[in-house]
Parts: structure tokens; sequence; C-alpha cells
């Protein structure tokens, strides 16, 4: 074996193998460096992700793809390291079109479960909402573009028995995508092909009807998570007078299902009202704002011009505004519709579609009903969101929870087993 | 890795694909069928490759294809007009081709002819000085049957300036084939390698690193075979100084391969040459040919027993990234021109897995001048850190745009005097992957001397601070110098910057790949006055975050330009900030609904 050599890390003595990698060097005393393209042997390292940013002797580069050797000084959770792993995450996010809550992989995903880690409840960057394929051609495999990450793991290490890539990069800059070769995808086993999927750290190679044995919820990471602790953030002060605090929701374009579970918590709904006292609501069905809010919860994005005056007004009207549920914090399930043109949207859904009146050739418009937009805006594109509670939806004593803890100022955080995006 | 001979044979894989878009205008299905059968990798990997490269066609690209260079100093040099007169003439928009297949009219980005804008390639020939009048009679005269060699023409080397005496010039004087070579009769090669390290020599490429150190490791690498590359990709935008020298000096540069190669125990050299400079080759393949005649490469080179060497040319298809040395090795060996991680330098595994020295045409030029002057000679010229001259390529807002060789140690004033600059208000220096400078740098001197680390230099927020540290500090340039006076528009200039990183990323990491995407963006949203100070605060931001986190120079030099100008002209980028808000002022609801309200008002029209 070789040598032990002497390296620091955050200021912290240790002795490791010469030449090991970092990930591993740094695993075998107990810190965790966060990774997504790298898998056991592949030898050189692939350093596509860059999620295991570090600062080696005051220069950042990727922990995967260094190797000790004596008095090095590494530098791996200082907070600016850690937000910048976090800000590549965000980005991933913000590039593909992740709709955990539709997703095959979800609880089984490498990236879910790091940005969950990481305590990333929205993207700081602007959706993309690129228009990327789904691929379903191969006899086999669907290839899932829209969550892609473009690790390349499957390029390095899926090959036919004769050696031939079955994936590969196509384009390049913001366009490259991997493509599967259908000719030699058809040679691989089903093993291979399996394999294929769950070297996919994301939900982006599937086998047609291999779905996950175990039912979300289950899953790898829903598992796992469950005593790590979760990242906090400071509360923001908030007066509490002797009156109770006034609340306000709404739901845009979702499908209250985020509101149904607001009530899922039965009896202790009591409790809150000793607290809190509801205005503008479906649930108490009060149309108009009567008072300024303490809170405003956001269900839903906007998909019409309605939901932009709606969510306007409550920027005005409440002091807080808490954007709850996927399709609030990223336009979820109805942001779907933003890569297939706004003409065919309607005429599938009034004219052509399979649920349509039999003979149905109008699409209805009139003054009164609101204008649908291009797209599908995440809250907080429109105004600025103070919070967010991911989730679709999000449990019920979970987002009470919250509200109170920002009410109360208490000290609050959304611990890992809580944080789910679908 | 596949077999070596696998290996080998893939290596030619570029020029397979050359030939057939120069007959075919395209890479069609059966071409890639039988291609992919011969070289034995999949379809879809050779598919790859292809649409890698912004020369290879996957659609017919007409049988004149005209590639309009759309970068930022073009825009100074009737750009738009000239894009309209072709436009007009050959009747289609740019991006497309005719119906006939008789012309393709593509942008591409900087040609290496800043110095004499616009400039167009039509099936690489080259075309400079353009006109919207001269654009119409290329497009007629090709009408009529005209041959492009006799329409094109032939770019002016434009050599501004040089030390008066020829004791402080190192390129641009006589040059006589054989003279420094036939001196190495006295060198052993490790006396040569001896010589680069005391001469300081540092890449000329814009990474500075010590040339003759690099040659050592190379040396000191066992293996049965081992390489010599130049780097003549020059694909920073607003350079064109290795053009020049090319054209000038053709066997210098072969002088110092041959020498690199005598020093680290190479016997191959190849110069990879962008395909933007196709007409270069012949010329570089004529001077190899003379010098294989007269013994200068070749076996026992000048009878010195065991000094073989042999070169061949290379060419590049449209990417800037292949300008990166891991990049450009993955390239020559016929894969996509993705940049590797550093695991090993070239040095060590390099093309084909030997042992590679990558070096720019201006390091490898000046190593025979070294000798042929002598170290003595050559350590008087320049300033202590960098010894010797450099080779600046000078262009937009001056009277004498064109090629400079200064002594280094120049003051950055007394340079902008020599170019006669009126009005010099933005330098962008060292290209789109380096800085802006403003009137507080102009006390500086170019050099390499005193140098701060990178990561401090680009951390000033604050102009005062940036002007204590930074004056004594030298400025280093691998070549580009683009001046531009008051009047013009730093945004517009940083969006075509940030759109050229755009589409030059190879796509590998994602705060390359995404974030410049959404820095571009961002610039946009300035230009259109939506911003807020928030904006300006995220472009810091996410800068940095690029900057750290990116997996190659690209990435981690994409942002220079835009960090030092929020820094130095903060002005131009708070002209029209909106006030801070809660709402997000660029989002306007008449634009969102505007696609629903052409549907409902088509609907309408319908009834009536
Ligand atoms: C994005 C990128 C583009 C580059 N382009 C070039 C280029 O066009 N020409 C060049 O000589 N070096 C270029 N380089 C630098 C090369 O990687 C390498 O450092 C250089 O060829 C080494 O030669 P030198 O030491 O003689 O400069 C580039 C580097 C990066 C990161
Ligand atoms: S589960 Fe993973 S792959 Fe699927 S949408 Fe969510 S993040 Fe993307
Ligand atoms: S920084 Fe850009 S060019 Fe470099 S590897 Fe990453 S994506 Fe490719």
């Amino acid at each position: 074996m070789n040598k032990l050599v002497n390296i620091t890390i955050d200021g912290r003595k240790y002795q490791v193998h010469e030449g090991k990698n970092l990930v591993d060097a740094a695993k075998e005393n107990g810190i965790y460096i966060p990774t997504l393209c790298h898998f056991h042997e592949v030898n050189p390292p692939l350093g596509t992700c860059r999620i295991c940013t570090v600062v080696v002797n005051n220069k950042t580069t990727t922990s995967c793809t260094t190797k000790v050797y004596e008095g090095m000084e590494v530098e791996i959770n200082t907070p600016e390291l850690q937000d910048t792993r976090k800000a590549i995450i965000e980005m991933l996010f913000a590039e593909g079109n992740h709709f955990c809550p539709s997703c095959e992989k979800s609880g089984n995903c490498d990236m879910q479960n790091l940005a969950y880690d990481m305590g990333i409840t929205v993207s700081r960057f602007p959706h993309v909402y690129s228009n990327k394929v789904v691929d379903f051609n191969s006899d086999r495999m669907i290839m899932e573009s829209n969550r892609c990450i473009l690790c390349k793991r499957c390029v390095e290490e899926v090959k036919t028995k004769e050696g031939m890539d079955v994936f590969s990069f196509v384009n390049r800059g913001v366009k490259t995508r991997v493509h599967i070769d259908y000719d030699e995808e058809a040679k691989l086993t089903d093993a291979e092909a399996l394999h294929a999927m769950n070297l996919c750290p994301v939900g982006a190679i599937l086998v047609k009807g291999m779905i996950y044995e175990q039912p979300f919820g289950d899953r790898k990471y829903d598992i796992v998570g469950k005593d790590k602790e979760a990242p906090k953030r400071e509360g923001t002060k908030k007066r509490s007078d002797e009156n109770k605090f006034i609340v306000a929701t709404t739901s845009l374009a979702g499908c209250f299902g985020c509101h149904m579970s607001l009530l899922d918590i039965d009896t202790e709904i009591l409790d809150v009202l000793e607290i809190v006292e509801f205005n503008k609501s479906p649930l108490t069905d009060i149309k108009k704002f009567s008072k300024r809010c303490d809170i405003g919860l956001i269900e839903g994005g906007c998909a019409n011009s309605e939901n932009i005056e709606v969510l306007k007004e409550f920027r005005k009207k409440c002091d807080i505004l808490i954007g709850f549920g996927e399709c609030a914090i990223m336009g979820g399930i109805p942001a779907m519709r933003n890569f297939v043109p706004l003409k065919e949207c309607l005429e599938e859904a009034y004219i052509h579609g399979l649920t349509g009146e039999i003979g149905a050739n109008v699409i209805p418009n009139h003054e009164d009903i609101p204008k649908l937009l291009n797209n599908v805006y995440p809250c907080n594109e429109i105004v600025k969101i103070d919070y967010y509670i991911p989730g679709c939806p999000p449990n019920a004593s979970h987002i009470w929870k919250v509200v109170k803890n920002i009410l109360l100022n208490e000290e609050y955080s959304i611990t890992h087993e809580e944080f789910k995006y679908d | 890795m596949a077999n070596l001979e696998q290996a080998l044979q893939r290596t030619s894989l570029m020029d397979v694909l050359w030939d057939i878009q120069k007959k075919r205008r395209y890479i069609s299905h059966d071409d890639k069928t039988k291609i992919a059968k011969e070289f034995n990798i999949s379809r879809m990997e050779l598919e790859g490759v292809i649409s890698f490269y912004h020369f290879f066609h996957r659609k017919n690209a007409g049988k004149y294809t005209i590639y309009l260079n759309c970068s930022t100093i073009s825009k100074l040099h009737h750009y738009q007009a000239v894009k309209e007169a072709f436009e007009e003439e050959i009747g289609i928009k740019i991006g497309n081709v005719t119906p006939d297949k008789l012309f393709g009219f593509f942008k591409t980005s900087c040609i290496g002819l800043s110095d004499q804008e616009s400039s167009a390639l039509i099936n690489f020939y080259p075309f400079t000085n353009l006109t919207p009048a001269k654009a119409k009679t290329i497009i007629s005269k090709l009408r009529d049957g005209h041959p492009l060699e006799s329409l094109c023409d032939i770019p002016k080397d434009n050599i501004q300036y040089r030390p008066e005496e020829d004791d402080k010039t190192v390129f641009f004087k006589t040059y006589k084939p054989g003279k420094a070579l036939k001196k190495l009769k006295d060198y052993r090669p490790d006396d040569v390698i001896e010589l680069v390290k005391n001469s300081k020599l540092s890449g000329r490429g814009g990474a500075f690193f010590p040339t003759g150190i690099k040659w050592q490791f190379c040396k000191d690498n066992i293996a049965d075979q081992k390489y010599i590359i130049c780097n003549a990709d020059e694909g920073e935008p607003g350079t064109f100084k290795d053009r020049v020298l090319m054209n000038n000096h053709p066997g210098l540069l072969l002088e110092g391969m041959a020498m690199a190669g005598y020093a680290v125990g190479a016997t191959e050299g190849t110069i990879y040459l962008r395909a933007e400079y196709f007409y270069l080759k012949e010329k570089l393949e004529e001077t190899i040919n003379d010098f294989n005649k007269n013994g200068l490469l070749g076996k026992n080179i000048l009878g010195i027993e065991g000094f073989d060497f042999k070169v061949n040319v290379h060419m590049g298809a449209g990417a800037y990234i292949c300008g990166e040395e891991t990049a450009l090795i993955a390239s020559m060996e016929g894969k996509r021109g993705e940049p590797t991680t550093k695991e090993f330098f070239p040095v060590e595994k390099g093309f084909l897995g030997k042992p590679t020295v990558v070096n720019n045409v201006e390091t490898l030029c000046a190593v025979p001048r070294i000798l042929e002057m002598g170290l003595e000679k050559y350590l008087k010229i320049g300033t202590n850190a960098t010894p010797g001259t450099k080779l600046l390529s000078v262009s937009g807002d001056c009277k004498k745009p064109g090629v400079y060789e200064i002594e280094w140690g120049m003051k950055l004033k007394d340079f902008l005097d020599l170019i006669e600059a009126k009005d010099p208000h933005y330098i962008l220096f060292n290209g789109f992957a380096g800085e802006f400078l403003s009137s507080v740098d102009f006390d500086r001197e170019i050099s390499g001397e005193n140098l701060l680390a990178e990561h401090i230099q680009f951390s000033f927020n604050d102009p005062i601070e940036y002007s204590r540290k930074m004056s004594g500090v030298g400025l280093r340039s691998g070549g580009s110098f683009m001046v531009f006076n008051s009047t013009r528009d730093l945004l517009s200039i940083l969006k075509n910057i940030t759109k050229f990183f755009v589409a030059e990323s190879c796509g590998i990491c994602v705060p390359c790949r995404t974030g410049n995407f959404l820095l571009n963006k961002k610039i946009n949203k300035i230009m259109l006055c939506h911003a807020d100070k928030s904006d300006l605060d995220e472009i810091k931001e996410w800068s940095t975050i690029i900057k750290q986190s990116s997996r190659c120079g690209l990435g981690k030099t994409s942002t220079n330009c835009l960090l030092t100008a929020m820094l130095k002209f903060p002005g131009e980028f708070q002209k029209c900030l909106l006030a801070e808000s809660d709402f997000n002022q660029a989002f306007k609801l008449e634009k969102a609904v505007e696609d629903y309200d052409n549907i409902i008002h088509e609907i309408e029209s319908s009834y009536e």
C-alpha cells in the first residue's frame, strides 16, 4: 500500500493514502463531498458535473479529479463553497425541465436527493424551459432529455461487446444532448440496458416497462435522509400584536391540491385558528381583501392574465408571500405546456382532444375569460416571493409548521424528511 | 482506449469529413453510415463528432458557402450593411441556403482578419474590407462563373511597427532558412532546454506557461514516441498575429518545431491550423516540402545524427474551444473537441496518449531567434520577467490597425499613441477571455512584471482600491488588442462577447454552458432597461460562480470582461436601471398575452 500523507481539511489535520482521490479520502474520514458524475472506478474521472468543487491550495477545483498529496490544504465546507455547489444544482434544475411529481425516478434520483440535502426550495436562476425531445424511438429505451444533466456516465460506461458506444454527445454548448444509437442499443442484453438506467443519476434513461419496484415514498432517498439535519435559515422579525395574524390564500394555476392539503390537518385547524384569522381565501370564500395581511399563501404558478393580477394584488396586500407547492415554485405540471405552441394547446383542449365534445370546433373566447399567457410562469418570476414550501402537495402539518414559525419568529427549518418535490 | 492501430486510423477522420464536406457541401446520411463502418464507430458517435464542428454541415451548405464574420469589430465596419447587401443579392436571410443550393450564407465568429473588417470567407477564400457594393459585385461575379481564386483578396499583413534596431527585433526581420537550425550542432537537447529556460520564454497562446519547463517535463517522460503540436488555432477574437507570422516566416515556425522536437526527443510535429486559415495551408505545406528537400526537415537534419523530424498540417473545423490544448488533441484524434480534466497534462499523456508539447506559433517562432541572437542579446530586450518582444494584433477605433512587435515594458498610453487611437475609451485587452481596460490603466506597462494571482485580480469591487493595487502591475496579453472610442456602446460589445461564449462553450459542464447563456439574457435585460440593481448584483454573483466552477479555461475566463467592465464603467450599467421593486419589471403582461391575442384575432377574423 502506498504511504500515508498529511493533509488539512477545513483546518483539521488528517492522514490519508497518497494518491487517493479526494472524494474518497474525505469520505474515509467522515467528510462528505457531494457528487453526481463520479462513479466507482471510472478513470480518468469525468469531472463534468462540478458539484464536488472545493478549494485546494487556494485554487478552486473538483475533488474527483484531485489526488491527495503531502501538505495539501483543502477547504470543503466554507459557506461560499457550499453556496457554489448549491448554485450548480440550482442551475441544473433551471436548465433542465424537472417535473419531479411526474418523474419515474423521483425518490431514487441522486440530483433530487442532493437538492434536498442542500435545502434547495427554489432555483435562484430563471427557468430556461428549453424545448427538449423525449426520444421513444428505440425499441427498449426512452431518452428523456428534459432530465439529462450531461454527466457523461452513460457515454463512457455503456458499450456493446464489440466496444461500440451506445450513448453519444451530439451538438455542442446549450444544444448538447445525449442521443441513443438505436442499432447499438439493440445489441445490449436486458441486464445491460437496466444497468444503463440505474447508472443514470437522474431519470433520463428509462427502460420501457421497467418501473422501479418500490412505491414512491419508500425509495432509496426517501429513507436515507431521515437522520440528516436540514440547513437553517434565519427567520424575519415579525411584529406580534395581541390580535390574530391575518392570512390570505389563493390558488392560481394549480390543482387546488395544495389547498386540500392545507385542510388535511383535521382538528388541529382549531389550534391554528387560535392565532390566525383568514381573510381573502377560498377557504373562507372571502373574495376581496378587507384588510392588510401578514401572510399570503400562494398555490400555483401564473398561466393567465387573471393569475398575474391576483398575484400582484397579493404582493401589494401581504407583508410576506409564501409560495407553496411545486407549481408556485417552478410552474409545475401546468408548465409542461411551455414546450407546446399555445395554439396547439388550445386546439388540443377544445377541438382535437379525445375528451372534447364530438364535433366541437370552437376555441371559446370572451372578454370575461382571462387571457392565456405565452408561458406558465413561476411566481417568483412575476413578484418577489419571500418563502417557499416545496412539495406536490406539501404535507399539511409541514405547511402550518412553517407558517407558524414565520409568524412567531421561531427558528425553523425544513428537515430532510419533509423535503419533497413530489 | 481502442488499440493503437484504430486510434491512429481515427486521426484521419477529420480529413475524411473535410473531403466530403468540400466535395458534396454536406455530410449525408449515407456518408455517415459508410464512414462509421470504415472507422468502426457507432453512427451516433460519428454524429457527435460532426455536430461539434460548425463548418461541418448535415444539410447542403450551398455550392458557395459564405461565412460572414459577426465579431464585435466587424460591427464597427459596416457589418450590418454588408450583411443586408448579401441577403438582398442572394435573396435569403443569413443562416440559410438558396433553394437552388448555389449559395449558403452563415455567420461565424472572428476569422482572424480584424484589421481589415468587414470580412468573410467564401469556400474558405478570404474577402476583406467588405462594403455593400463589394458584396454585391462578388455575388454577381460568382453568378457569372468567375472563379473564387480570381475574386478573393490576399489578406494584408499590416505589420505596423517593430523596434527600430534589428537587435531589438525578434520576429519581423530578415529570415534565412536554416540559419538557426545549423546552430543546433553545438547544442545537446539539454542545452536547448536550458537556453529556453534561461530566456524566460513563456507561452504566447495566452497562458504564459514557462516554455522551458514544459519542454523539460516532456523530455523527462520516457516514451517510444513523442509529439510536437503547434497551436495555430488562433481563435481568440481580435487575434491575428499568428496568421501574419505564418504568412511571413513559415520557415521560422518549422525550425522552432524541429528544435522543440530535438529538445524533447520527438520526431513528429503537427500544425493544428484553424479552418479559417485554409488559405495558409498551401504555403505551409510548400515550405514543409522545401525544408524536406533541403535537409532542414526529414532524417538526420543538417547532418546531425539521429535528428529526425517531420511536420504535417492538420485542419480544424470551426470550434474556438479546440484552441485549448487538451481539446485540440482530442480534435486531432478525430473526436469531439472537449477539454479533459487535466488529470494528465499533454506533456504526460497527450496525443495518442504519448508525451506531447503544445505550443503557440509565436512561442515556437521565438526559439530559433533566441538561438540565432544568443541569450545575452535577447535578454537585453524587454523587461526582467518578460524579456524579448511581443506581437499584438490591434483592431478597432484607431488609425493604424495591424500587427505590432513591441518590446515588453511599453506603457499602455504610449502604445495607444503608437496605434494612433484618438479617443481610446474602452480597451478590450487579451481578447474576449481578457479584460476591459480604461483610462485608470493607461500608466500600466505591457509586461509580465509584478503580476497578482488571478483570483485577486478579478475580485475588486471598488475602482479606487483597484487602481491603487493595480497601478504597478504589468499587463499581459496573448495578442489581442481591441480599442473602442467613447461613442461605442459597451453593452452591445458585452452582448457580442457573451453570445460568443454561448456559441463556443463545448457544453460539457453546466456553469459554462448555461451560466453564460443566462448572463447573455441578463445583458439583454439591462439593454432593454428592464433591470434593477439586484440584476447587477446577480451578474456579479453568477459570474463568480461560473469562474470558480467551470471545467476549463473557457468557462474560467468567459466572465472576465463582464466583471472588469462593471468595475470600470459602472455608469454604462446604471444608465437605465429601474428602482428596486418587489415586482419583476421585465415582465410585461401585454407581451405575455400577445400570442393569445393573435390566435383569438385569427379565429375571429375567420368568422367574418
Ligand atoms: C478556451 C481556450 C482557447 C485557447 N485558444 C488558444 C489559441 O487559439 N491559440 C493558442 O496558441 N493557445 C490557445 N489557448 C491556450 C492553450 O490551451 C495552450 O495553453 C497553448 O497552446 C500553449 O502554448 P503556449 O504555452 O506556447 O502558449 C487557449 C486556451 C483556452 C482555455
Ligand atoms: S426526480 Fe430527478 S430526474 Fe426526475 S424530475 Fe426530479 S430531479 Fe429531475
Ligand atoms: S468550461 Fe465550457 S468549454 Fe470548458 S469544459 Fe466547461 S462547458 Fe466546456
